[in-house]
């Protein structure tokens, strides 16, 4: 590299009248729009600077996160990061800075008792429900729910579940659980339940997603964890199949839970010292509430049209830029 | 315990025997009785003392790691190690970002970075001409095009980024030491363990505690991308420096030459092919690495392929894994064509130096022209949007589906056939025995095959896996790495003597090979899933496509070598093709099928924990559960020891006893 300046500035004459002659078609632009960005920033107000936006694994939280993030990008001129991260290092990222805004979290007690101020150390807030309701439950395929209803209620399950064993469940039907990221207390409910299953990890939601797609396509027996908001019932409308009800504490010890999982208020998380900073985006983020409708339908324009996330979230700005104006107040 | 009893009667492992072919039965028939014993005790004991342990539960010692990992995170601010580690993190992350802005992003409010794509191309394409020769030149150029005429300019060059700082970061560490274990035979005896270990050591178990002292994005992408590729430069440039002929070291040292001198005048120039090939397979290696990063959320073609996978969009995962794999061909022709050139200009050759000179300057100023060009025209600045990626990705999806839909039915039979057959009753006996069973059981194997000191390497593994109480995972893990090893080494051994027998073959497989080397794994899998469900055998197959080439390659290169005379000589007698490659070929390529075993187990290996994104469960889905929840950090850590130490474990024994073959 060097070597090339050197021998370039020896030539430097030369190229200037080459590059002045060729940059006369399409040069300015570049400078023009830096000084527009220059006297935008001075203008704006307060400054807004940087988001950082997790991105957690589940096309309903990119959903949620990109709308924000344009909004945030083109109405109030931040420069908007979106970083891909699991649900734990997201939360490790408020300390340090990487992370500003998780924009939905279905309930991570053992992250609040170490980020949340009363018992951690305090690089993590609350900043209230989003507006999404989650779901989590057990699903079957639409198809076996309509050829046999009775297997909506869990106590007829032990009935079927020779049907739903496969080469991993060693002789039981197979429970289907899901990512590791979520909470999943099937192994607890399948025992106390005194259920003939045996809970088979998917690993991953692609896996569970895929798995339910070819069991629908192909009417093979499938139950698994799964739960909504999530684009992929618009899809496939996976049916819940009811098992004994919520009630409160009945979920508090992992090792006795024979109960379903309750509705998750889904919550805005961010980090303190971005929350006490006078970022013009922090506003945005304390109003931004929408519903579980919201989400699927950008969710899937992301999925199931095939759109970038940042298109989808345009798309969406742009046909309801009431509701967003609500959240500029 | 009945099963270590027979043990002690084989061959000493230092008893050079006479005839080599006896000697290999009577191992086979031991191994033969061994399991033999152990079906018999398994049939009385089977499921008990399994120590099985449900997936989402966890043992003390695991929450004791989780509090260690708790005590760091509460004491970084004070803690000195940290305070260390976070300064290094964030001069990681300041030199990234700075280059970013310089050749990759918006360097605000500039709305385009200070060198647009076409002065970056110039630049790029004037550093392949000026190391190697014009036709790596134009290959650089049309890869970089393809970065941006596919979409994926900024993530192409953030990869080029994170693996560019990691590869100069790893020669500062990495010459030094491949300088001290070439010049002394104590320093390579230290340092050769460390490196089989860190060799050993599947990428995914560095990332959990790499982030905790490191920080997720950037700076833990350039640590574990330079922890993962520093190994072959080390071993590789040693090794040349080692072999720089004693002659030539001790004519120079007879002028009186300084120890500074000889390394410099002297053991470095000499050793300068060898020492390109090290950097080469670091660049590899880096290339590899920094794409598996982007789990921790290390910038570049990583990240595009993994929001498909979230997706399930296989075309959006297969264009960016493609353009990976003309990355790493890129980087791989341009060092090895700049070794050849290396090697050519130390002989004095390398045609009219003085033309290449002039060529150079002229270039070069066509290239500062660029420069400035894209810095000033947006046209040349930023890329134009030209949608080609969008359109492969589509087809590639329907390719994809099309293929579901044919061979469906098919898939499932071979996944029940291989399942029911060979997958469900091997793990029966692995995990399924009382721990003690299945641990004496693998020493009596591993002292069969690979003597005392793989025997006493086992011991320790084994102890230390049930320290770390994940006992029937790692067996589970253990039985699936053996099936899907089997079935590599079926495939490398028909397909490699079938490309050492027919060179189109050869020249038809080896880009898919090398491809099937550098793709990403995770881009297969949903492919892979879309056929065989979220099971065990999903798994298997992901890693049979990683592992694969490898092994077929080292299979091909051996049955090649074997000396052709000898062939003559079977021919003249009258042999049939399939006698010459039973009776000659195969066992004259031992060696090469044994190390072909070895690689092809660690690969295997090393996609365990992706086969726990698939449904392979085991230790694979324990570490993405270590990964995923902060409560279950300490399993995820124990099972990531656990699959080191298994692999250290499989690592000796095929390596031990591949010594006492040859």
């Amino acid at each position: 590299m060097r070597n090339t300046r050197s021998r370039g500035a020896r030539l430097g004459a030369l190229a200037a009248v080459a590059t002045l002659a060729l940059s006369a078609c399409g040069g300015g632009s570049i400078e023009a729009e830096t000084e527009a960005n220059e006297s935008e920033a001075a203008e704006a107000g307060g400054e807004c600077d940087e988001l950082n936006m997790a991105i957690n694994p589940w096309v309903g939280f990119e959903a949620s996160a990109y709308v924000v993030g344009t909004v945030a990008q083109d109405q109030l001129g931040c420069t908007v990061n979106y970083k891909e991260l699991k649900e734990d290092v997201s939360w490790q990222g408020f300390g340090t800075g990487e992370v500003d805004v998780i924009i939905e979290d279905w309930g991570h007690p053992d992250l609040e008792s170490k980020f949340f101020a009363e018992e951690g150390d305090g690089t993590g807030t609350d900043f209230g429900p989003q507006g999404n309701i989650g779901i989590i439950g057990w699903y079957v395929p639409p198809w076996l729910a309509e050829e046999n209803p009775d297997i909506l209620d869990w106590e007829n399950l032990n009935d079927y579940a020779a049907d739903f064993a496969t080469s991993e469940s060693g002789g039981k039907g197979q429970f289907l659980g899901a990512d590791p990221s979520y909470v999943q207390f099937d192994e607890a409910i399948v025992s106390n339940l005194d259920l003939d299953f045996e809970v088979v990890f998917s690993g991953s939601e692609a896996a569970s997603i895929e798995a339910f797609r070819q069991a629908e396509e192909n009417k093979e027996f499938l139950i698994g964890y799964f739960y909504e908001p999530q684009y992929f019932m618009a899809e496939v409308p996976l049916v819940k199949v009811a098992l004994p009800p919520f009630e409160d504490g009945c979920q508090d010890d992992p090792a006795t839970v024979a109960c379903d999982y309750p509705e998750t208020e889904l919550k805005k998380i961010v980090s303190t010292e971005w929350a006490e900073s006078d970022s013009t985006s922090v506003g945005l983020v304390q109003n931004f509430t929408w519903t579980n409708e919201d989400q699927n339908l950008v969710a899937g324009y992301i999925s199931a049209d095939g759109m970038s996330p940042e298109d989808a979230a345009a798309k969406w700005v742009e046909e309801n830029q009431d509701k967003v104006d609500a959240w500029l107040q | 315990m009945t099963a270590t009893l027979e043990a002690p009667t084989p061959v000493e492992p230092d008893a050079a025997p006479p005839v080599v072919e006896e000697k290999r039965i009577s191992r086979f028939l031991l191994a033969a009785g061994v399991i033999g014993v152990w079906i018999l005790v398994w049939s009385f004991t089977k499921g008990q003392q399994t120590l099985d342990l449900p997936g989402r539960e966890s043992t003390d010692l695991h929450d004791s790691l989780t509090g260690f990992r708790d005590g760091i995170i509460a004491g970084r601010d004070t803690n000195p190690v940290m305070q260390v580690t976070n300064a290094i993190a964030e001069a990681f992350r300041d030199i990234v970002d700075w280059l970013q802005r310089m050749v990759a992003r918006p360097n605000l409010p500039r709305p385009v970075p200070e060198i647009g794509w076409l002065g970056v191309t110039a630049i790029a394409t004037w550093i392949g001409f000026a190391i190697a020769n014009w036709r790596i030149a134009l290959l650089v150029a049309a890869s970089f095009l393809s970065f941006g005429a596919f979409g994926y300019w900024e993530d192409s060059i953030d990869l080029l980024i994170v693996t560019g700082v990691s590869v100069a970061i790893a020669i500062v560490i990495g010459m030094p030491l491949a300088v001290l274990i070439g010049t002394s035979a104590w320093a390579r005896q230290v340092v050769t363990p460390v490196l089989d270990f860190l060799q050993t050591m599947p990428t995914f178990v560095y990332l959990l505690p790499i982030v905790l002292f490191f920080g997720i994005g950037v700076s833990g992408a350039v640590v574990c991308t330079v922890i993962y590729a520093v190994p072959p430069l080390i071993r590789i440039a040693g090794f040349g420096i080692r072999e720089v002929s004693p002659t030539t070291v001790e004519a120079t040292d007879s002028a009186g030459q300084t120890y500074w001198q000889r390394l410099f005048k002297v053991q470095i120039p000499m050793s300068r092919k060898t020492i390109i090939v090290g950097l080469n397979q670091t660049i590899l290696a880096a290339l590899s690495m920094a794409t598996i990063a982007s789990f921790v959320n290390g910038p570049g073609l990583g990240q595009p392929v993994l929001n498909a996978l979230v997706r399930g969009d296989f075309g959006g995962s297969f264009v960016p894994g493609a353009l990976i794999v003309l990355m790493a061909v890129m980087l791989d022709r341009t060092t090895t064509a700049a070794s050849e050139r290396a090697e050519i200009v130390t002989r004095g050759g390398g045609g009219n130096a003085r033309l290449r000179q002039i060529l150079l300057v002229v270039t070069g100023v066509a290239t500062l022209v660029a420069v400035y060009l894209s810095r000033f025209s947006r046209g040349l600045a930023e890329f134009p949007e030209l949608n080609w990626g969008e359109r492969v990705a589509d087809v590639a999806d329907d390719v994809m589906r099309g293929i579901v839909d044919t061979f469906g039915g098919f898939t499932e039979a071979l996944k029940d056939l291989i399942t029911y057959g060979f997958l469900n009753p091997l793990q029966s006996l692995i995990a399924e025995s009382p721990w003690w069973l299945a641990g004496l059981a693998i020493l009596a194997l591993a002292f069969v095959f690979g003597g005392v000191r793989a025997a006493v390497v086992a011991v320790v593994c084994l102890a230390g896996i049930l320290y770390f109480d994940l006992w029937h995972d790692a067996m589970v893990t253990l039985n699936m790495t053996l099936v899907a090893t089997t079935l590599v080494m079926v495939l490398a051994i028909v397909f490699g003597v079938w490309m050492a027998r027919d060179h189109r073959v050869d020249v038809a497989m080896r880009p898919l090979l090398d491809a099937g080397q550098t793709i990403p794994p995770f881009v297969f899998l949903i492919p892979v899933l879309a056929l065989f469900g979220p099971t065990r055998f999903t798994a298997i197959v992901a890693a049979i496509i990683y592992a694969a080439p490898v092994a077929i390659k080292l299979v091909a290169d051996g049955v090649r070598n074997v000396s052709p005379t000898t062939i003559e000589a079977g021919r003249s007698s009258g042999q049939t093709t399939w006698q010459e490659i039973v009776k000659v070929q195969l066992p004259m390529a031992k060696p090469s099928i044994v190390l072909a075993a070895n690689q092809g187990l660690l690969y295997v290996l090393a996609m365990t924990v992706i086969g726990g994104l698939v449904g392979a469960g085991a230790l694979g889905y324990d570490v993405v559960l270590g990964f995923s929840r902060s409560e279950e950090w300490g399993k995820g850590a124990a099972a990531g020891l656990t699959i080191v130490l298994l692999g250290v474990m499989l690592d000796r024994i095929t390596r031990a006893a591949a010594e006492r073959r040859t």
